[in-house]
Parts: structure tokens; C-alpha cells; sequence
């Protein structure tokens, strides 16, 4: 399985986007790789949304929290396997600026649908390719127990 | 001086798989070069042709973002630590 998340990670990331809502939310997915390139996720870090001028359909993860998450998950024998974000009343789809600011090849983007206030579909996409040819592609995600 | 270079996911096929890189530095900018030279194939993903970081490429020495230090001429000490942090946005 290409990306394993604990439930109760999953409905908290969920979660964060109702409560940001009608605003983007936004995370660090802290975690590991195995062997076969897959992912499992230990923890949803969640971040500040530093677009303040555009919170309602962008959102930026200040590099500085980055720099700290990367460095404590690395500390504790684990890594940045992907992020999250929401999309206010629009649909759990990558855009083309989601596309145009991915730079974690081999992370997940996962991204889910707010409508209304309420978490509706949450979907997974794998950044495939070097920067001048990058790719979203679907990826298959598994909710565990733990 | 040795200093650590920590390296993000998405360079490490260019960087040995490695997460962590040691360097010899004086300088932000000499670790950078001494870390392209260690690994050639991480040249075009950190710099432009112009041999400017890439847009997207954040360095921070510990906490603090090097273009608001003195970007490749800051010092660096044997304890520092240089992460790569490409850029995380995006929107609908």
C-alpha cells in the first residue's frame, strides 16, 4: 500500500480543515519510507498558514516551521513523508497551483474537500518526476488502527 | 571546518540517499559548493544556470533563513547545521 495512515491521524487532518474553514488548512505528514516505497505515517504536524492575503484558496508552509519539523522527525529516526491542505467548497483535486508548488518528489499530497464546514473526500497524490516534468499522480491510501 | 548539511527527501537520490551530508566549510557558501562537489547531481536541483539558489531551494542555517543573514557569506561554526527546505504552497 502506497501510503498508510493511522485513522485517528486521518480524521485530524480532516478535522483541521473544518476549523479553518472557509480557509485552507495545511500540514506536515511526519512518518516513514520502507523498502517498497511505501509510507507510514507516526504524525500530522499542523502548520500556519502564512497567506494571509489569500487564505481562502492558497496556502504556504513557513520554511522555518519546516526546518524544525524536518529536524525533529530526522532526531527521532523518521522523515517528511508528504503534507496535507485543504480545499474550501472546491474539490479534493490538485490544482494547477498545487502542481506548480509541489516540490517533495516522492511525498504525498493529500488533499481534502471542505464543503460547507464539513470534510466531505480526502485523496492522496504521489509527486512523481524531476522539477521541469513533475507529475500528481494518484496514490492508494490505507487507514490503519494505529 | 566539518558542519552537517541535512537533505530533504526529494534530493536524496541525488545526494547517495543520504539525510545527512557532512561538509567542510567557512562559509554557507563553500559548504553548498563542497556539497555539489561531493555530489554532482545535486547541482541543477539547487542551483540555475545562473548558479543562483533555485527559487523554491530555502537554506536555513539552525533557524534562520540564510537570505536574511548574509546569504552565502555568512560564517559557519563546527556546531551549525544547514537544512534544504524546498518550498511547501499551494491552493486551489
Amino acid at each position: 500500500m502506497a501510503l498508510r495512515i493511522p485513522r485517528a491521524l486521518y480524521d485530524q487532518l480532516r478535522q483541521h480543515g473544518e476549523v479553518t474553514y472557509p480557509h485552507e488548512c495545511c500540514g506536515v505528514l511526519v512518518g516513514e519510507f520502507d523498502e517498497a516505497g511505501g509510507k507510514v505515517v507516526k504524525a500530522a504536524v499542523q502548520c500556519g498558514n502564512t497567506r494571509t492575503d489569500s487564505p481562502q484558496n492558497r496556502y504556504h508552509i513557513a520554511p522555518s516551521e519546516l526546518v524544525r519539523i524536518q529536524r525533529e522527525a530526522l532526531l527521532a529516526g523518521q522523515d517528511i513523508v508528504g503534507f496535507y491542505h485543504s480545499h474550501p467548497d472546491h474539490p479534493a483535486q490538485w490544482s494547477s497551483t498545487d502542481l506548480d508548488e509541489a516540490h517533495w518528489t516522492g511525498c504525498s499530497y493529500v488533499i481534502t474537500s471542505v464543503e460547507k464546514g464539513h470534510a466531505v473526500l480526502t485523496n492522496s497524490f504521489l509527486l512523481l518526476g524531476e522539477e521541469d516534468e513533475k507529475r500528481l499522480e494518484d496514490e492508494l491510501y490505507e487507514l490503519s488502527a494505529e | 571546518m566539518p558542519i552537517k548539511v541535512l537533505i530533504p527527501t526529494p534530493l536524496r537520490p541525488y545526494a547517495g540517499k543520504q539525510s545527512v551530508i557532512e561538509v567542510s566549510a567557512q562559509t554557507v557558501g563553500e559548504a553548498l559548493s563542497d556539497l555539489a562537489a561531493q555530489h554532482p547531481d545535486l547541482r541543477k536541483h539547487l542551483f540555475s544556470e545562473e548558479g543562483k539558489l533555485r527559487s523554491f531551494v530555502n537554506v536555513y542555517l539552525n533557524d534562520e533563513n540564510i537570505r536574511y543573514l548574509s546569504e552565502n557569506a555568512t560564517p559557519v561554526k563546527e556546531t551549525d547545521i544547514l537544512s534544504i527546505i524546498p518550498s511547501v504552497a499551494g491552493g486551489v
